[in-house]
Protein backbone atom coordinates (compact mmCIF):
# COMPACT_ATOMS: atom_id res chain seq x y z
CA UNK A 1 0.00 0.00 0.00
CA UNK A 2 1.32 3.47 -0.88
CA UNK A 3 2.54 5.36 2.20
CA UNK A 4 1.20 8.84 2.77
CA UNK A 5 3.24 11.50 4.53
CA UNK A 6 2.04 13.26 7.66
CA UNK A 7 -0.33 16.21 7.18
CA UNK A 8 1.38 19.42 6.21
CA UNK A 9 0.14 22.90 5.46
CA UNK A 10 -1.21 23.03 1.92
CA UNK A 11 -0.85 25.83 -0.57
CA UNK A 12 -3.45 28.59 -0.35
CA UNK A 13 -3.94 31.14 -3.13
CA UNK A 14 -5.59 34.55 -2.83
CA UNK A 15 -9.23 34.65 -3.91
CA UNK A 16 -10.44 36.80 -6.81
CA UNK A 17 -11.92 39.10 -4.19
CA UNK A 18 -8.63 39.49 -2.36
CA UNK A 19 -6.85 40.17 -5.65
CA UNK A 20 -9.49 42.82 -6.47
CA UNK A 21 -9.98 41.01 -9.78
CA UNK A 22 -12.86 42.35 -11.91
CA UNK A 23 -14.30 38.82 -12.05
CA UNK A 24 -14.84 38.92 -8.28
CA UNK A 25 -18.06 40.78 -9.15
CA UNK A 26 -20.97 38.60 -10.26
CA UNK A 27 -22.15 41.30 -12.70
CA UNK A 28 -18.77 41.21 -14.45
CA UNK A 29 -18.94 37.41 -14.67
CA UNK A 30 -22.41 37.61 -16.24
CA UNK A 31 -21.19 40.25 -18.70
CA UNK A 32 -18.16 38.17 -19.72
CA UNK A 33 -20.34 35.09 -20.27
CA UNK A 34 -22.90 37.11 -22.26
CA UNK A 35 -20.19 38.37 -24.62
CA UNK A 36 -19.06 34.89 -25.68
CA UNK A 37 -20.61 34.03 -29.06
CA UNK A 38 -22.35 30.64 -28.93
CA UNK A 39 -24.21 28.68 -31.60
CA UNK A 40 -27.54 28.99 -29.75
CA UNK A 41 -28.87 30.29 -26.47
CA UNK A 42 -29.62 27.92 -23.59
CA UNK A 43 -33.29 28.91 -23.87
CA UNK A 44 -33.31 27.87 -27.56
CA UNK A 45 -31.60 24.58 -26.74
CA UNK A 46 -34.25 23.85 -24.11
CA UNK A 47 -37.04 24.89 -26.49
CA UNK A 48 -35.71 22.46 -29.13
CA UNK A 49 -35.83 19.75 -26.47
CA UNK A 50 -39.41 20.70 -25.51
CA UNK A 51 -38.29 21.86 -22.05
CA UNK A 52 -38.78 25.63 -22.25
CA UNK A 53 -39.77 27.31 -20.01
CA UNK A 54 -38.01 25.10 -17.52
CA UNK A 55 -40.01 24.65 -14.34
CA UNK A 56 -39.24 23.17 -10.96
CA UNK A 57 -40.91 19.83 -10.30
CA UNK A 58 -40.87 20.21 -6.51
CA UNK A 59 -38.39 20.80 -3.71
CA UNK A 60 -36.68 17.63 -2.58
CA UNK A 61 -33.38 19.23 -1.56
CA UNK A 62 -32.88 22.39 0.45
CA UNK A 63 -29.29 23.39 -0.20
CA UNK A 64 -27.85 25.85 2.30
CA UNK A 65 -24.71 27.74 1.39
CA UNK A 66 -23.77 28.86 4.88
CA UNK A 67 -20.71 30.92 3.95
CA UNK A 68 -17.79 31.44 1.63
CA UNK A 69 -14.95 30.91 4.06
CA UNK A 70 -12.81 27.89 3.25
CA UNK A 71 -9.41 26.56 4.28
CA UNK A 72 -8.70 25.73 0.63
CA UNK A 73 -8.56 27.78 -2.57
CA UNK A 74 -9.26 25.31 -5.36
CA UNK A 75 -8.49 26.63 -8.81
CA UNK A 76 -11.89 25.68 -10.26
CA UNK A 77 -14.00 27.02 -7.35
CA UNK A 78 -17.22 28.63 -8.58
CA UNK A 79 -17.71 30.23 -5.15
CA UNK A 80 -14.32 31.96 -5.06
CA UNK A 81 -14.13 30.60 -1.54
CA UNK A 82 -11.03 30.93 0.61
CA UNK A 83 -9.65 31.81 4.03
CA UNK A 84 -10.03 35.53 3.36
CA UNK A 85 -13.79 35.38 2.71
CA UNK A 86 -15.93 36.63 5.58
CA UNK A 87 -19.50 36.05 4.41
CA UNK A 88 -21.30 33.84 6.96
CA UNK A 89 -24.99 33.10 7.28
CA UNK A 90 -26.25 35.36 10.10
CA UNK A 91 -28.33 34.05 13.03
CA UNK A 92 -31.65 35.37 11.71
CA UNK A 93 -31.18 33.42 8.45
CA UNK A 94 -30.03 30.27 10.24
CA UNK A 95 -33.08 30.48 12.54
CA UNK A 96 -35.42 30.89 9.57
CA UNK A 97 -33.77 27.99 7.70
CA UNK A 98 -34.26 25.80 10.77
CA UNK A 99 -37.94 26.80 10.90
CA UNK A 100 -38.31 25.81 7.24
CA UNK A 101 -36.48 22.52 7.81
CA UNK A 102 -38.59 21.67 10.85
CA UNK A 103 -41.95 22.74 9.43
CA UNK A 104 -41.86 21.30 5.90
CA UNK A 105 -41.52 17.81 4.47
CA UNK A 106 -38.51 18.62 2.28
CA UNK A 107 -36.59 15.36 2.77
CA UNK A 108 -32.97 16.42 2.24
CA UNK A 109 -30.85 19.23 3.66
CA UNK A 110 -27.62 19.74 1.71
CA UNK A 111 -25.10 21.96 3.49
CA UNK A 112 -22.35 23.57 1.46
CA UNK A 113 -20.02 26.58 1.45
CA UNK A 114 -17.00 27.38 1.50
CA UNK A 115 -16.18 24.77 4.05
CA UNK A 116 -19.62 24.65 5.73
CA UNK A 117 -18.20 23.22 8.96
CA UNK A 118 -16.51 26.59 9.61
CA UNK A 119 -19.91 28.15 10.33
CA UNK A 120 -20.36 28.53 14.11
CA UNK A 121 -23.88 27.04 13.95
CA UNK A 122 -23.15 24.25 11.46
CA UNK A 123 -23.32 21.61 14.21
CA UNK A 124 -26.71 22.87 15.35
CA UNK A 125 -28.00 22.87 11.77
CA UNK A 126 -26.96 19.24 11.35
CA UNK A 127 -28.29 18.08 14.71
CA UNK A 128 -31.68 19.76 14.37
CA UNK A 129 -32.14 18.71 10.75
CA UNK A 130 -31.35 15.10 11.70
CA UNK A 131 -33.72 15.33 14.68
CA UNK A 132 -36.40 16.51 12.21
CA UNK A 133 -35.83 13.28 10.28
CA UNK A 134 -34.02 14.80 7.32
CA UNK A 135 -31.23 13.28 5.32
CA UNK A 136 -28.32 15.65 5.88
CA UNK A 137 -25.59 16.01 3.27
CA UNK A 138 -22.33 17.71 4.19
CA UNK A 139 -20.17 18.81 1.27
CA UNK A 140 -16.80 18.28 2.86
CA UNK A 141 -13.40 19.25 1.48
CA UNK A 142 -11.80 16.54 3.71
CA UNK A 143 -8.79 18.64 4.79
CA UNK A 144 -10.98 20.57 7.24
CA UNK A 145 -11.21 17.43 9.36
CA UNK A 146 -7.45 17.60 9.99
CA UNK A 147 -7.48 21.09 11.49
CA UNK A 148 -7.12 20.91 15.27
CA UNK A 149 -10.47 22.56 16.06
CA UNK A 150 -12.31 20.32 13.61
CA UNK A 151 -10.81 16.93 14.40
CA UNK A 152 -14.15 16.05 16.05
CA UNK A 153 -15.85 16.05 12.64
CA UNK A 154 -15.50 12.40 11.51
CA UNK A 155 -16.95 11.07 14.77
CA UNK A 156 -19.69 13.72 14.74
CA UNK A 157 -20.57 12.79 11.13
CA UNK A 158 -20.88 9.15 12.17
CA UNK A 159 -22.91 9.83 15.31
CA UNK A 160 -25.36 11.98 13.36
CA UNK A 161 -25.45 9.69 10.31
CA UNK A 162 -24.46 12.55 8.02
CA UNK A 163 -24.18 11.70 4.32
CA UNK A 164 -20.67 12.90 3.50
CA UNK A 165 -19.96 14.05 -0.04
CA UNK A 166 -16.27 14.78 -0.36
CA UNK A 167 -14.18 16.21 -3.15
CA UNK A 168 -11.37 14.19 -4.65
CA UNK A 169 -10.73 15.06 -8.30
CA UNK A 170 -8.27 12.22 -8.82
CA UNK A 171 -7.05 9.10 -7.05
CA UNK A 172 -3.48 10.20 -7.61
CA UNK A 173 -1.66 13.11 -6.05
CA UNK A 174 -0.76 15.17 -9.08
CA UNK A 175 -4.27 15.85 -10.39
CA UNK A 176 -5.75 16.49 -6.97
CA UNK A 177 -3.01 18.89 -5.87
CA UNK A 178 -3.05 20.71 -9.22
CA UNK A 179 -6.72 21.53 -8.73
CA UNK A 180 -7.02 21.83 -4.95
CA UNK A 181 -3.56 22.95 -3.76
CA UNK A 182 -0.24 21.31 -2.93
CA UNK A 183 -0.55 18.89 -0.04
CA UNK A 184 -4.33 18.51 -0.31
CA UNK A 185 -4.11 14.98 -1.67
CA UNK A 186 -2.10 13.64 1.26
CA UNK A 187 -4.43 15.26 3.76
CA UNK A 188 -7.47 13.99 1.87
CA UNK A 189 -6.16 10.41 2.01
CA UNK A 190 -5.61 10.73 5.76
CA UNK A 191 -9.15 12.11 6.21
CA UNK A 192 -10.69 9.36 4.06
CA UNK A 193 -8.89 6.68 6.07
CA UNK A 194 -10.29 8.16 9.29
CA UNK A 195 -13.80 8.15 7.82
CA UNK A 196 -13.34 4.54 6.68
CA UNK A 197 -12.16 3.58 10.17
CA UNK A 198 -15.49 4.82 11.54
CA UNK A 199 -17.40 2.72 9.01
CA UNK A 200 -17.93 5.35 6.30
CA UNK A 201 -17.98 3.87 2.81
CA UNK A 202 -18.09 0.32 4.20
CA UNK A 203 -20.91 -2.05 3.27
CA UNK A 204 -23.64 -2.55 5.86
CA UNK A 205 -22.82 0.44 8.09
CA UNK A 206 -25.36 2.84 6.58
CA UNK A 207 -22.65 5.54 6.72
CA UNK A 208 -22.49 6.96 3.22
CA UNK A 209 -19.30 8.44 1.82
CA UNK A 210 -19.55 9.65 -1.76
CA UNK A 211 -16.76 11.30 -3.72
CA UNK A 212 -16.91 14.07 -6.30
CA UNK A 213 -14.55 14.46 -9.22
CA UNK A 214 -14.31 17.61 -11.31
CA UNK A 215 -12.05 17.39 -14.38
CA UNK A 216 -8.58 18.77 -13.74
CA UNK A 217 -8.75 20.91 -16.86
CA UNK A 218 -11.07 22.08 -19.59
CA UNK A 219 -12.35 18.69 -20.72
CA UNK A 220 -15.73 17.19 -19.89
CA UNK A 221 -16.00 14.41 -17.32
CA UNK A 222 -16.02 10.85 -18.60
CA UNK A 223 -18.57 8.12 -17.95
CA UNK A 224 -19.51 8.27 -14.26
CA UNK A 225 -19.94 4.52 -13.77
CA UNK A 226 -16.65 3.68 -15.50
CA UNK A 227 -14.77 6.33 -13.52
CA UNK A 228 -16.36 5.11 -10.29
CA UNK A 229 -15.15 1.57 -10.95
CA UNK A 230 -11.64 2.87 -11.64
CA UNK A 231 -11.59 5.19 -8.59
CA UNK A 232 -12.76 2.30 -6.36
CA UNK A 233 -10.16 -0.11 -7.70
CA UNK A 234 -7.30 2.36 -7.49
CA UNK A 235 -8.12 3.92 -4.10
CA UNK A 236 -8.40 0.46 -2.56
CA UNK A 237 -5.23 -0.78 -4.26
CA UNK A 238 -3.12 2.30 -3.52
CA UNK A 239 -4.45 3.50 -0.16
CA UNK A 240 -6.89 0.89 1.16
CA UNK A 241 -9.73 3.44 0.88
CA UNK A 242 -13.37 2.54 0.24
CA UNK A 243 -16.29 4.76 -0.68
CA UNK A 244 -19.87 4.42 -1.93
CA UNK A 245 -20.43 6.39 -5.15
CA UNK A 246 -18.47 8.74 -7.39
CA UNK A 247 -20.16 11.82 -8.82
CA UNK A 248 -18.75 13.51 -11.91
CA UNK A 249 -19.31 17.27 -11.96
CA UNK A 250 -18.49 19.50 -14.93
CA UNK A 251 -16.42 22.60 -14.18
CA UNK A 252 -18.66 25.65 -14.37
CA UNK A 253 -17.45 28.79 -16.15
CA UNK A 254 -18.00 30.85 -12.99
CA UNK A 255 -15.63 32.71 -10.61
CA UNK A 256 -12.16 31.11 -10.45
CA UNK A 257 -12.71 28.62 -13.29
CA UNK A 258 -14.03 31.48 -15.43
CA UNK A 259 -10.91 33.45 -14.50
CA UNK A 260 -8.73 30.48 -15.48
CA UNK A 261 -10.53 30.16 -18.84
CA UNK A 262 -10.13 33.87 -19.54
CA UNK A 263 -6.49 33.92 -18.49
CA UNK A 264 -5.61 30.97 -20.70
CA UNK A 265 -7.70 32.16 -23.66
CA UNK A 266 -9.94 29.09 -23.56
CA UNK A 267 -13.30 30.59 -22.62
CA UNK A 268 -14.83 30.56 -26.10
CA UNK A 269 -13.57 27.06 -26.83
CA UNK A 270 -14.84 25.73 -23.47
CA UNK A 271 -18.31 27.24 -23.85
CA UNK A 272 -18.48 25.87 -27.39
CA UNK A 273 -17.58 22.44 -25.99
CA UNK A 274 -20.45 22.69 -23.47
CA UNK A 275 -22.93 23.95 -26.08
CA UNK A 276 -21.98 21.28 -28.62
CA UNK A 277 -22.41 18.57 -25.97
CA UNK A 278 -25.96 19.71 -25.01
CA UNK A 279 -27.93 16.59 -24.12
CA UNK A 280 -31.75 16.87 -23.85
CA UNK A 281 -31.86 13.83 -21.54
CA UNK A 282 -29.41 15.52 -19.17
CA UNK A 283 -31.41 18.75 -19.37
CA UNK A 284 -34.59 17.02 -18.22
CA UNK A 285 -32.83 15.90 -15.04
CA UNK A 286 -31.07 19.13 -14.02
CA UNK A 287 -30.86 19.64 -10.26
CA UNK A 288 -32.53 23.07 -10.20
CA UNK A 289 -35.84 21.31 -10.84
CA UNK A 290 -35.85 19.64 -7.42
CA UNK A 291 -33.45 21.83 -5.42
CA UNK A 292 -33.79 25.20 -3.73
CA UNK A 293 -30.54 26.98 -2.95
CA UNK A 294 -30.26 29.41 -0.02
CA UNK A 295 -27.51 32.03 0.01
CA UNK A 296 -25.66 33.09 3.14
CA UNK A 297 -27.84 36.22 3.36
CA UNK A 298 -31.11 34.27 2.97
CA UNK A 299 -31.69 34.99 -0.73
CA UNK A 300 -33.21 32.09 -2.66
CA UNK A 301 -31.70 30.73 -5.87
CA UNK A 302 -32.37 27.88 -8.28
CA UNK A 303 -28.88 26.49 -7.71
CA UNK A 304 -25.49 27.29 -6.20
CA UNK A 305 -24.24 28.45 -9.62
CA UNK A 306 -27.02 31.01 -10.03
CA UNK A 307 -26.25 32.03 -6.46
CA UNK A 308 -22.65 32.89 -7.32
CA UNK A 309 -23.82 34.82 -10.41
CA UNK A 310 -26.36 36.63 -8.19
CA UNK A 311 -29.32 35.44 -10.24
CA UNK A 312 -32.07 34.93 -7.63
CA UNK A 313 -35.20 32.86 -8.29
CA UNK A 314 -37.83 34.17 -10.68
CA UNK A 315 -39.26 37.50 -9.50
CA UNK A 316 -42.79 36.00 -9.39
CA UNK A 317 -41.67 33.59 -6.64
CA UNK A 318 -40.68 34.47 -3.05
CA UNK A 319 -37.03 35.53 -3.13
CA UNK A 320 -35.84 35.16 0.47
CA UNK A 321 -36.21 32.64 3.27
CA UNK A 322 -38.25 35.24 5.14
CA UNK A 323 -41.11 35.03 2.64
CA UNK A 324 -40.59 31.32 1.89
CA UNK A 325 -43.67 29.70 0.35
CA UNK A 326 -43.20 26.05 -0.54
CA UNK A 327 -46.13 25.90 -2.96
CA UNK A 328 -45.07 28.96 -4.94
CA UNK A 329 -41.42 27.91 -5.04
CA UNK A 330 -42.13 24.29 -5.94
CA UNK A 331 -43.47 25.25 -9.37
CA UNK A 332 -41.31 28.30 -10.10
CA UNK A 333 -39.80 28.98 -13.50
CA UNK A 334 -36.04 28.42 -13.47
CA UNK A 335 -33.75 31.39 -14.20
CA UNK A 336 -31.36 30.53 -17.05
CA UNK A 337 -28.09 31.72 -18.54
CA UNK A 338 -25.28 30.50 -20.80
CA UNK A 339 -23.56 28.85 -17.80
CA UNK A 340 -26.49 26.39 -17.65
CA UNK A 341 -24.89 24.52 -20.57
CA UNK A 342 -22.44 23.25 -17.94
CA UNK A 343 -25.19 21.13 -16.36
CA UNK A 344 -26.51 19.72 -19.64
CA UNK A 345 -23.29 18.76 -21.44
CA UNK A 346 -22.68 15.09 -22.15
CA UNK A 347 -24.10 12.92 -19.41
CA UNK A 348 -25.12 16.06 -17.49
CA UNK A 349 -23.84 17.40 -14.21
CA UNK A 350 -25.34 18.21 -10.85
CA UNK A 351 -24.51 18.18 -7.15
CA UNK A 352 -25.56 14.53 -7.40
CA UNK A 353 -23.36 13.83 -10.41
CA UNK A 354 -24.44 12.87 -13.94
CA UNK A 355 -28.13 13.41 -14.73
CA UNK A 356 -28.45 11.12 -17.77
CA UNK A 357 -27.34 7.51 -18.21
CA UNK B 1 -4.18 25.06 -52.32
CA UNK B 2 -3.19 23.86 -48.86
CA UNK B 3 0.06 25.22 -47.50
CA UNK B 4 0.47 22.38 -45.01
CA UNK B 5 -0.42 18.71 -44.84
CA UNK B 6 -1.94 18.62 -41.33
CA UNK B 7 -4.82 20.79 -40.07
CA UNK B 8 -6.34 20.35 -36.58
CA UNK B 9 -9.73 21.38 -37.99
CA UNK B 10 -9.71 18.19 -40.05
CA UNK B 11 -10.12 16.03 -36.94
CA UNK B 12 -13.84 16.82 -36.34
CA UNK B 13 -14.36 16.30 -40.10
CA UNK B 14 -13.26 12.65 -39.88
CA UNK B 15 -16.83 11.54 -40.60
CA UNK B 16 -16.67 13.14 -44.06
CA UNK B 17 -14.48 10.23 -45.14
CA UNK B 18 -17.79 8.41 -45.69
CA UNK B 19 -18.89 10.75 -48.47
CA UNK B 20 -17.90 8.59 -51.40
CA UNK B 21 -17.84 5.23 -49.69
CA UNK B 22 -20.66 5.35 -47.12
CA UNK B 23 -21.01 1.59 -46.57
CA UNK B 24 -17.31 1.16 -45.89
CA UNK B 25 -17.25 4.16 -43.54
CA UNK B 26 -20.31 2.89 -41.71
CA UNK B 27 -18.65 -0.47 -41.21
CA UNK B 28 -15.42 1.14 -40.08
CA UNK B 29 -17.02 3.49 -37.54
CA UNK B 30 -19.30 0.78 -36.14
CA UNK B 31 -16.29 -1.50 -35.69
CA UNK B 32 -14.25 1.37 -34.26
CA UNK B 33 -16.95 2.12 -31.64
CA UNK B 34 -17.17 -1.57 -30.75
CA UNK B 35 -13.41 -1.79 -30.34
CA UNK B 36 -13.38 1.03 -27.78
CA UNK B 37 -16.41 -0.16 -25.80
CA UNK B 38 -15.82 -1.65 -22.35
CA UNK B 39 -14.98 -5.34 -22.66
CA UNK B 40 -12.29 -7.50 -21.13
CA UNK B 41 -10.34 -4.22 -21.02
CA UNK B 42 -11.83 -1.03 -19.56
CA UNK B 43 -12.49 2.01 -21.75
CA UNK B 44 -9.68 3.78 -19.88
CA UNK B 45 -7.16 1.03 -20.62
CA UNK B 46 -8.15 0.99 -24.30
CA UNK B 47 -7.75 4.74 -24.49
CA UNK B 48 -4.22 4.50 -23.04
CA UNK B 49 -3.34 1.82 -25.59
CA UNK B 50 -4.71 4.08 -28.35
CA UNK B 51 -2.61 6.96 -27.06
CA UNK B 52 0.53 4.82 -27.12
CA UNK B 53 -0.20 3.52 -30.62
CA UNK B 54 -0.94 7.09 -31.77
CA UNK B 55 2.63 7.95 -30.82
CA UNK B 56 4.02 4.83 -32.45
CA UNK B 57 2.29 5.67 -35.73
CA UNK B 58 2.92 9.40 -35.07
CA UNK B 59 -0.61 10.49 -35.98
CA UNK B 60 -1.22 14.06 -34.72
CA UNK B 61 -5.01 13.64 -35.04
CA UNK B 62 -4.93 10.54 -32.86
CA UNK B 63 -2.59 12.18 -30.34
CA UNK B 64 -5.01 15.13 -30.07
CA UNK B 65 -8.08 12.89 -29.78
CA UNK B 66 -6.63 10.39 -27.33
CA UNK B 67 -4.93 12.96 -25.09
CA UNK B 68 -8.42 14.37 -24.49
CA UNK B 69 -10.01 10.94 -24.29
CA UNK B 70 -7.48 9.63 -21.75
CA UNK B 71 -8.06 12.62 -19.47
CA UNK B 72 -11.84 12.25 -19.73
CA UNK B 73 -11.59 8.57 -18.90
CA UNK B 74 -9.69 9.26 -15.72
CA UNK B 75 -6.03 8.89 -16.64
CA UNK B 76 -3.61 11.58 -15.55
CA UNK B 77 -0.59 13.02 -17.32
CA UNK B 78 1.86 10.77 -15.47
CA UNK B 79 0.01 7.65 -16.61
CA UNK B 80 -0.26 9.02 -20.16
CA UNK B 81 3.47 9.81 -20.23
CA UNK B 82 4.25 6.26 -19.12
CA UNK B 83 2.04 4.96 -21.95
CA UNK B 84 4.04 7.04 -24.47
CA UNK B 85 7.26 5.59 -23.03
CA UNK B 86 5.84 2.11 -23.66
CA UNK B 87 5.33 3.07 -27.31
CA UNK B 88 8.82 4.57 -27.49
CA UNK B 89 10.37 1.51 -25.83
CA UNK B 90 8.73 -0.81 -28.33
CA UNK B 91 9.84 1.37 -31.24
CA UNK B 92 13.38 1.60 -29.86
CA UNK B 93 13.47 -2.07 -28.96
CA UNK B 94 12.17 -3.01 -32.42
CA UNK B 95 15.14 -1.23 -33.97
CA UNK B 96 17.64 -2.61 -31.52
CA UNK B 97 16.50 -6.22 -31.67
CA UNK B 98 17.17 -6.16 -35.43
CA UNK B 99 20.78 -5.64 -34.41
CA UNK B 100 20.85 -9.39 -33.83
CA UNK B 101 20.19 -9.83 -37.57
CA UNK B 102 23.00 -7.40 -38.29
CA UNK B 103 25.31 -9.37 -36.04
CA UNK B 104 24.29 -12.61 -37.78
CA UNK B 105 25.07 -11.11 -41.19
CA UNK B 106 28.38 -9.73 -39.96
CA UNK B 107 29.31 -13.06 -38.44
CA UNK B 108 28.53 -14.88 -41.66
CA UNK B 109 30.43 -12.37 -43.80
CA UNK B 110 33.37 -11.84 -41.51
CA UNK B 111 36.39 -13.90 -40.76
Amino acid sequence: MTPVAAPSAHRVLPTLQKRHAPLAAAAEQRAVLARVPVARSFEDALADAGLFPLRATGIEILQLNVGRKCNQTCRHCHVDAGPDRTEMMPDAVVDRCLEIIESTDIPTVDITGGAPELHPRWRELVTRARAAGKEVIDRCNLTITLLPNYAYLPRFFAEQGVHVIASLPHYRQKGTDTQRGDGVFEESVTALRRLNALGYGKPGTGLVLDLVTNPVGTFLPGNQKALEAEWKRQLLRLYGIEFNALYTITNMPIARFLDFLEETGQLGEYLERLVTAFNPAAAAGVMCRNTLSVGWDGTLYDCDFNQMLELPVDARAPRTVFDFDLEALARREIVLGPHCFGCTAGAGSSCGGATAG
Amino acid sequence: MHTHYYDSHDLPRFGEIGKDAPELAEKFFAWYDAVFAEGALTEREKSLIALAVAHAVQCPYCIDAYSQDCLRKGSDVEQMTEAVHVAAAIRGGASLVHGIQMRGHAERLGM
